[in-house]
């Protein structure tokens, strides 16, 4: 068996299992957070249910529109806030205390290998870089999981990247990722799960990791999972005391298809309008004016991403014309930016730094693009209108190149940013 | 309660509809699914509303769905008029959430090409036979298992999950 037929064959109480097949796997933490949880609590009061399954493993996080940007978010935040003080949730991360939700989650030890993990996200699935399966689900369905424990899956057939070689510099995880959604288009692994590994994958660190089981969702995969390693098993006992057994995949495991990436000559990667698969190499399309430039998001807020941004910006102005946007992904992450003098390069160079939350990368608030506007983003979609107007327009790149991009206006290879300026 | 056969005329879209432009993020406040239905597909069709009032057909391309876990996009849908979607495929949450709320959702392969807006369709949820009464078109979509099939006669998970507690005592 490969490591998600392990890990939900062991969740269902099954010796075996294989693709196709349904089961009903017992669930090891279930998250929600301000805008699918209000849902998820009418949908578990509507079932009649009273108490949920198991409070220690419910984690509820307030993330996406905070602190709250209107009477409407204030009531879903107070709704929210009820439901955990009355089911005695002691994992809720209310404003100030978490930040981004598939930050919080790892961060503060919920995450663990071999567990089976819902949230009422779609991005749930960043947790596979920890050896999880984790997934995303509906409101209603996670009402049933509060009420029950339980949830049937389907068994998924596995594809394998298999990514090799060694990054040049400034070429990121982020790259790699966009580059695979690339390759794999946004509906090649609908229903389907991803397994990353391969020696790029191996020299990543966990930062860099979770941005590619961040985006397994992108391709429309179930779960975007890594074997766990040393680095995995140093990160999780550093941050939880509840035991846990990493579980690999067999040497023979059964893979739909095996994808080899070699990413030795990639350079950085930007995927243009409207479409997350839509992805070019950033020689195509740089000097493509941007209004905006945002780096955060669970995909891109991290400390090795804010590290990455402040190299390129230190001792630079941002151009006039350019918001930049930087938003560390948690509590954690901005104190430790702090502490390391980023954030003061960042203001230094002209940036708005927002306190950890979702902000614009959904639209909700805090950078919404008018008619006409173009924003340089690090997060992990581009639809229409997904970061306001119907009639703009988002990139998705690296922290690096939104960073590079910011100093120039336009869209800017951060490798050659000396060239530019 | 959903209805087993379904009739009614055709909107079209096609690939990679995301859960964005079927329900756009700023939306996600509203609790009402009234409200909701006021901006499904806003960010394709901001006159979808009024078109679907009386009852229509979705037909997608590929990865109909595709993006966020808002169930809210499939209940926007529901209340906005659509009866039932059919598409070539579907992105793997937005299909869970459909079946949830009581939205019948059909792999359908083939429909996408060959049906136009307007068409009336009838869809027989039993045998997964869609035909298309305006040119004569027949296909066959992929059934729902079982199980699946009694949590739509039952209308979405709620009523089911009530249903089987009732049943139980």
């Amino acid at each position: 068996m490969n490591i998600l037929e392990k890990i939900l064959a062991n969740a269902s109480g099954k010796h075996q299992v294989s693709s196709g097949e349904i089961v009903e796997a017992s669930i090891d933490v279930a998250m929600i957070h301000d805008l699918t949880g209000p849902l998820a609590i009418k949908s578990f009061r509507k079932i009649g249910a009273k108490k949920v399954w198991d409070n220690n493993k419910v984690v509820i996080i307030l993330d996406h529109l905070v602190p709250a940007s209107s009477i409407i978010s204030a009531n879903l935040h107070k709704i929210v806030r009820n439901f955990a003080e009355e089911q005695n949730i002691k994992n809720f991360y209310d404003v100030g205390r978490g930040g981004v939700c598939h930050q919080v989650m790892p961060e503060k030890g919920h995450v663990r290998p071999g567990e089976v993990i819902v949230g009422a996200d779609s991005h749930t699935c960043t947790y596979g870089a920890f050896g999880a399966f984790a997934t995303g689900i509906g409101s209603t369905e996670m009402a049933a999981v509060f009420a029950t424990g339980k949830l049937w899956f389907r068994v998924p057939e596995v594809i394998k990247v298999n990514v090799t070689g060694k990054l040049q510099k400034m070429v990121t995880p982020k790259d790699v990722t966009l580059n695979i959604v690339g390759k794999i288009g946004a509906d090649g692994a609908i229903y389907k799960g991803l397994e990353f590994g391969g020696s790029t994958i191996r020299d990543m660190s966990i930062d860099g990791r979770m941005v590619l089981s961040n985006m397994a969702v992108e391709m429309g995969a179930k779960a975007g999972i890594i074997e766990p390693d040393e680095k995995t098993v140093d990160y999780v006992k550093a941050r939880t005391d509840k035991p846990f057994k990493p579980v690999k995949s067999n040497p023979d495991s059964v893979y739909e298809k095996i994808v080899d990436v070699d990413v030795s000559n990639l350079e950085p990667q930007v995927a243009v309008p409207h479409s997350v698969d839509n992805v070019k190499p950033v020689s195509e399309i740089k000097d493509t004016e941007v209004d905006q430039a945002f780096i955060g998001s669970c995909t891109n807020g991290r400390l090795e991403d804010l590290r990455s941004a402040a190299r390129v910006l230190k001792g630079k102005k941002i151009s006039r014309g350019v918001r930049l946007i930087v938003i560390p992904a948690s509590q954690e992450i901005y104190l430790n930016a702090l502490n390391e003098g980023l954030i003061k390069t960042f203001m230094e160079a002209g940036a708005t730094i927002g306190n950890p939350n979702c902000g614009p990368c959904l639209g909700g608030h805090m950078g919404i693009l008018a008619e006409g506007e173009a924003c340089i983003s690090s997060s992990n979609r581009n639809f229409v209108g997904r970061m306001g107007s119907t009639k703009s327009f988002v990139y998705l790149a690296s922290p690096a190149t939104v960073a590079a991009s910011a100093i120039t206006g336009k869209i800017t290879d951060p490798r050659r940013l000396k060239e530019e300026v | 309660m959903t209805r087993l056969t379904i009739r009614g005329k055709v909107i079209k879209f096609g690939d990679n509809v995301d859960t964005d432009v079927i329900l756009p993020g700023p939306y996600l406040v509203h609790t009402d699914p009234k409200e909701l239905a006021k901006h499904a597909m806003e960010g394709l069709d901001p006159k979808f509303p009024e078109k679907a009032a009386d009852g229509v057909i979705v037909v997608g391309g590929k990865n109909f769905g595709c993006g966020s876990s808002r169930e809210q996009a499939p209940i926007a849908l529901k209340y906005a008029g659509v009866k039932c979607v059919l598409a070539e495929s579907f992105a793997r949450i937005f299909y869970r959430n459909s079946i949830t709320i009581g939205l019948p959702v059909l792999v359908c392969q083939g429909v996408s090409g060959k049906v136009k807006e307007g068409d009336m369709l009838v869809v027989n949820l039993q045998t997964g036979k869609v035909e298309d009464k305006t040119n004569g078109s027949v296909w066959e979509a992929t059934r729902l298992p079982e199980f699946i099939m009694e949590i739509l006669e039952d209308g979405g998970l709620i009523e089911h999950l009530k249903r089987r507690i009732k049943t139980n005592e």
